[in-house]
């Protein structure tokens, strides 16, 4: 992993990809990173699009600002592809992660000739297998892991079970599945390399 | 008395934090009869001693003991009148001046 | 040994609450203050602090009942933001004239219209002349840091002010970060418990708070509440070395950052502050250029005569506010420093930006930019208007 890394999420309001970043903030704090996890907001409706960014870094991070060229940019709903410059400004030397029931090959032609690396995902065909639900933040959150390096999938790993212990103290049947969720996208994620 | 310590001389130093006054009853010290521009004049020969007067004086100025109405209280009353449009006998009546 | 921790602003707010456990907390909700009292009233639902939770229908009430709370001896609070802040104003000038101790928890947020959340000064800098001191975050660490040390500066029996401890609404109110955080113990220890010397519930004591003040003692009254806030410049000096000796951190009037060599330099206050330093250090690394910053943390009572001092050397500077004033000249943080300024017979050309309004962002490149201009002001002598401003689309 570099030094410091930028990610930017683009999702829709009630979605979940504001507490993907604080999730992700979360992790990479307790593997001992310097985080920052914030969304931007606009007017607060359900449904409008929302963006939100993490800083990751081995320094303490003071700048306040948006991002505005990112090292990995996660999509966690595809319909935005349509109206949104995803890949506004992210560097070419990082990637693109979507979640979409679509092949790759549909997806290009919406990313505005991004010349670095594209990754999709269906976390929805994960989260139904592994929980039985449409629950896509866990296999985002491995994926955008898993692409950028940034901690260990090891301590990832373990990190994840930990909170998931805590989270879900008196729901312990579905500690196993988010486990299994992200497990499974690993190795996606390996497959499409 | 709050009036030695405190009054339209003192420096800035030595007002209380705030204001603050630290004793009851204050208003007592500052007599309000001096705004009176006409005065209530009790006429004991017609008051029955109904007491619809003593409620309704803002200043507190008709003293009331064992039941019974006393003479005004001329330090405080400002004259303003209501006990004497209260008073169902015509025993209040107002006079010009102090 | 303080405890890593990862935390949004308004989580370490409410956890200093938390710590310190105040007596009395009205609170009425607004965005993005709201938090605040959710995460006390969590706190007192579970038990963990036995805080009086008044739900109030408006701030006009619950700065009422904090006045209330604080006059009758209880250690009170309050949290708001922008219009809610607008809603309290009689109530501001009450407490600080009343000399009442209590703090509020202000989460700066643009005032309407045009109506908007996000985060600028207009509202605190609004009040500025009610009476308050004023302290601000850089961070979401400054925030709990400020708020730990608002009751020590408040209670002094030399102060007796009420005060505001300011951060960036959603831009540290929202934003997760690193946080060290001290421990219950020690921040007990450290903010102790409040006694009140006069207190409306104090039986062998007959008090009256609040009275009407004729002409004859009003302006008496104001030039003692001047006193108080010119006491707290000591105070706030010294709560800062008892909290520097607690947690290794140290906090003054501002923070001057790479000023020691400084010729050119911003002032600012708020979280643009951390871009900014990111900024220093890109240019100085890159460049040599010897850029700095001093960014204000206490606004009131005004660091006049330091601020002079810290720019004394500079050759350029610029002061940039996030509020506007409708003077037609510049806004108030260039307004004070350059008065500052002038009554030192300080030697800077300075320039004052407007950036940041209703949540315009401000970048790393933004004030790169800045020092160039600076650099160009000094160098040319560039006659520069009273103000400019920062992102401004214009034609």
């Amino acid at each position: 992993m570099k030094k410091s890394l930028e990610i930017r999420w683009h999702g829709r309001g009630g979605q979940g990809a504001k507490t993907a970043a604080l999730l992700l903030a979360d992790v990479a704090f307790k593997a001992g990173k310097f985080v920052q996890g914030f969304p931007e907001y606009g007017p607060e409706r359900m449904g409008a699009p929302i963006t939100a960014y993490n800083r990751i870094s081995e320094e303490p991070v003071t700048v306040h600002s948006n991002i505005y060229s990112p090292d990995y940019v996660v999509v966690v709903d595809d319909g935005l592809l349509e109206n949104t410059d995803v890949t506004h400004g992210l560097k070419e030397d990082g990637a693109v992660i979507i979640n979409t029931e679509k092949e790759k090959e549909e997806v290009l032609p919406l990313l505005h000739d991004y010349k670095g690396a594209v990754y999709t995902l269906n976390a929805k065909d994960i989260s139904l297998k592994t929980l039985g639900k449409n629950y896509p933040n866990s296999p985002m959150l491995a994926a955008v892991v898993a692409v950028s390096g940034a901690m260990e999938p090891g301590t990832f790993m373990k990190e994840m079970e930990a909170s998931f212990h805590h989270k879900f103290a008196k729901k312990p049947e579905v500690i196993d599945g988010n486990m299994k969720a992200l497990e499974m996208t690993f190795a996606e994620i390996a497959k499409s390399c | 008395m709050i009036s030695d310590k405190i009054n339209e001389n003192t420096p800035w130093q030595d007002i209380t934090e705030g204001n603050k006054i630290f004793q009851a009853a204050t208003s007592r010290e500052f007599h309000t009869g001096e705004w009176r521009t006409s005065t209530p004049v009790w006429d004991r020969e017609k008051c029955k001693q109904c007491l619809l007067c003593t409620p309704v004086c803002p200043d507190s100025s008709i003293p009331v003991k064992e039941k019974a109405r006393g003479d005004f209280d001329y330090d405080h009353c400002k004259g303003c009148g209501i006990c004497a449009k209260a008073c169902p006998f015509g025993a209040i009546t107002m006079k010009e001046g102090k | 040994m303080a405890v890593r921790e990862r935390l949004s602003g308004n989580e370490a707010v409410a956890y200093a609450i938390r710590q310190i456990n105040p007596d009395v907390m009205p609170a009425f909700p607004i965005t993005p203050s709201t938090e605040i009292p959710q995460y006390v009233a969590n706190y007192i639902a579970n038990g963990e602090i036995d805080t009086e939770f008044i739900p109030v229908e408006s701030e006009h009430s619950s700065m009422s009942a904090a006045v209330g709370a604080s006059a009758a001896g209880a250690r009170a609070l309050t949290a708001t933001s922008s219009c809610g802040l607008a809603l309290m104003w009689e109530e501001l000038y009450v407490a600080a004239s009343n000399r009442l101790p209590l703090v509020l928890a202000l989460v700066n947020r643009a005032l309407s219209g045009p109506i908007n959340i996000n985060a600028d000064h207009s509202d605190s800098m609004g009040a500025r002349d009610s009476g308050w001191i004023q302290i601000y975050a850089e961070s979401n660490q400054e925030a709990y840091d400020n708020f730990l040390q608002a009751y020590p500066i408040a209670e002094h029996k030399d102060v007796m002010l009420p005060v505001m401890i300011c951060q960036d609404g959603f831009i540290t109110s929202h934003g997760v970060e690193n946080i060290l955080l001290e421990e219950d113990e020690k921040v007990r220890a450290f903010v102790g418990e409040r006694n009140p010397e006069h207190y409306l519930l104090n039986p062998e004591e007959t008090l009256a708070v609040g009275p009407y003040a004729v002409s004859s003692y009003y302006m008496e009254t104001k030039r003692g509440q001047r006193q108080a806030m010119i006491n707290a410049r000591r105070v706030i000096l010294e709560v800062a070395e008892r909290f520097r000796e607690m947690t290794g951190r140290e906090y003054g009037f501002f923070e001057a950052y790479r000023m020691e060599d400084a010729e050119y330099a911003v002032v600012l206050i708020g979280s643009a502050a951390g871009t900014c330093k990111a900024a220093i250090e890109q240019i100085r690394s890159t460049t040599g250029k010897k850029v700095g910053l001093v960014k204000i943390r206490v606004f009131r009572p005004f660091p006049e005569e330091e601020i002079a001092a810290a720019l004394a050397d500079v050759k350029a500077v610029a002061i940039l506010d996030r509020s506007e004033m409708f003077s037609a000249t510049g806004g108030p943080l260039g307004a004070e420093v350059r008065a500052a300024l002038y009554q030192a017979r300080g030697r800077a050309e300075a320039v004052n930006y407007f950036y940041g309004l209703g949540g315009r962002d401000i970048t790393v490149e933004d004030f790169c930019q800045v020092y160039e201009r600076l650099e160009r002001i000094a160098a040319e002598h560039e006659i520069t208007d009273m103000y400019d401003y920062i992102g401004l689309r214009s034609r």
